[in-house]
Order: C-alpha cells, then structure tokens, then sequence
C-alpha cells in the first residue's frame, strides 16, 4: 500500500467513525427518550 | 440550543482542519504523506488522557458526594475515551508501517502500555453491566476508572522511562519544535486540529451524559413501577 493508502485508512476510520458515533448517540438517545 | 451550536461549530472546525491536513500542508520532507496522519493520532490520543482523566475525577466524585450525575460524566469518558483510544492506536498503525515498517509491536513501551489502556477502559464498561443497581454499579465503576487511570501517565512518560520504537516527546520538548524550527503551518495544523477534535470531545460528552441521564431516569421509574406492583399484589392478598 502506498503512503497515501495509509492516510486515507487512517482519516477515514478517524473522521468516519466520529461521524457514525455521533449518528450513533443521536439514535441512542432518540430511543432512550421515546422509552424503547 | 447551545450545544448545537457546539456541535455546528465543532463539525465546521473538523472539515477544515481536515481539509487543511490532508490537501493544504505540504508533505514533510523526510516522512511524506503518511506524516499527515500525525494531526488526528495526536489530537486522539490528548483526548483518549482527557476522557479517562475526567472518568477518573468524576469517579472519586461519585465516592466522595454520591451524586450520581457524577457517574453519568464517569461513563460519558470512559465511553468516549475507548473510541478515542481506538483512534490513537489505529492511527499509530497507519502510521507505523509506512515509517518504522511494522504496524505493531509489542516491545515497544507506549504501544503497549495504550492498549493496556484501551482493555482496562473496555472492561470498566463490561463492569458496568454485571449490576442493575445504579450505586453499586457507580461505586464499582468509580473504583475500577480510578484504578485504571494510573496507566495515563505510565502511557504518557513510557517513551521517556523506556526505549522502544516510539519517540519521545515532540510538542513538550521545545528544543525539538525550535532547533531545527518546525514549519509553523505545521504546528498550526496539529494544534488546530487538537483544538477541532476538543470541541467535538465536548459536545460528545454533552451528548452521552443526556444519555446516561435519561437511561438512569427510566431505569428509575421501571424500578418504582416494579414496587408498585409488588406492593398492590401484597395489598390485594
């Protein structure tokens, strides 16, 4: 893989799975408040 | 309201800094490209301290004032400082194999020692859901989060104590950032892009102590629901 490869594995697991923990919590707390 | 706001302006400070990371900084001259990973593995890994930090005061809080508010902040870090945790470790790979040829190892002091972290916190959260009862569950908790925050400074002070394949401190050791000087768009990017992903650790810890409040809530009003029925079926014998 070259550098670039590394980069962009990095940043996307980075900033792609701060994106899915922010839906994430937002569903969670969606769910919480309607008591399911 | 206001932490929308937080969440409008941390989200806007993360694209840029991104942005910034991985199209306007130029490439360093001896690492190349894989150098830009160092902006988010950094701001991770302050933050991954940060969480387990703030789980481990809100703990000996929770002992101290028997407040369970307290345990919410204590689970909102330790929750969020795993995934912060993960992002440093993945990061350091990413890292890694471009520029030391191997993505781990386990001789190495700090790798070592941060994945200790990782499991310590993964079992506080593991912990957590062996008990339905909110005080002994926080007390257990709080206990295990203070415990396990010993390996902060071990993680942080490993390069310094120990040798291994990971340097030592570079932004702390002025002489290293001075002599030769780093480019300043580059301090620029790494203290920006720390200072993006704060903004985002504390809309997140806003987030998950709502969480945490609103679950405890309902926990509360199954269990009053629960005696509620016990004592009407005592009352109709």
């Amino acid at each position: 893989m070259t550098d670039a490869g590394f980069v962009i594995a990095a940043y996307g697991v980075i900033i792609g799975g701060l994106g899915l923990y922010v839906v994430t919590l937002w569903r969670r707390i969606r769910a919480a408040r309607k008591g399911r | 309201m206001k932490t929308r706001v937080l969440g409008l302006v941390a989200l806007v400070a993360v694209a840029t800094t991104t942005v910034i990371g991985l199209f306007v900084v130029p490439a360093d001259l001896n690492q190349g490209d894989a150098q830009r990973i160092m902006y988010p593995h950094v701001a991770s890994a302050w933050l991954a301290y940060l969480s387990f930090g703030v789980t481990a005061l809100a703990g000996i809080g929770w002992l101290w004032k028997r407040d369970l508010r307290l345990d919410s902040v204590a689970l909102a870090g330790a929750e969020i400082g795993v995934m912060f945790t993960f992002f440093a470790i993945w990061g350091g790979m990413m890292w890694g194999r471009p520029i030391w040829g191997v993505f781990w190892q386990w001789e190495d002091p700090r790798l070592t020692t941060t994945a200790l972290l990782l499991a310590l916190y993964v079992g506080y959260l593991l912990l957590r859901r062996l008990t339905d009862d909110p005080e002994r569950r926080a007390t257990r908790a709080a206990i295990v989060g203070v415990v396990a925050a010993v390996d902060i400074p071990i993680v942080h002070f490993s390069v310094e104590w120990w040798r291994g394949l990971h340097q030592t401190a570079t932004i702390a050791s002025p002489d290293r950032v001075l002599d030769p000087a780093a480019p300043g768009i580059f301090i620029l990017t790494l203290l920006g892009t720390v200072a993006a992903f704060t903004l985002t650790w504390m809309y997140l810890m806003i987030r998950r102590y709502q969480l945490a409040q609103v679950s405890l809530a309902r926990e509360e009003a199954a269990r009053m629901d629960l005696l509620m029925s016990v004592r009407n079926a005592e009352v109709a014998r």
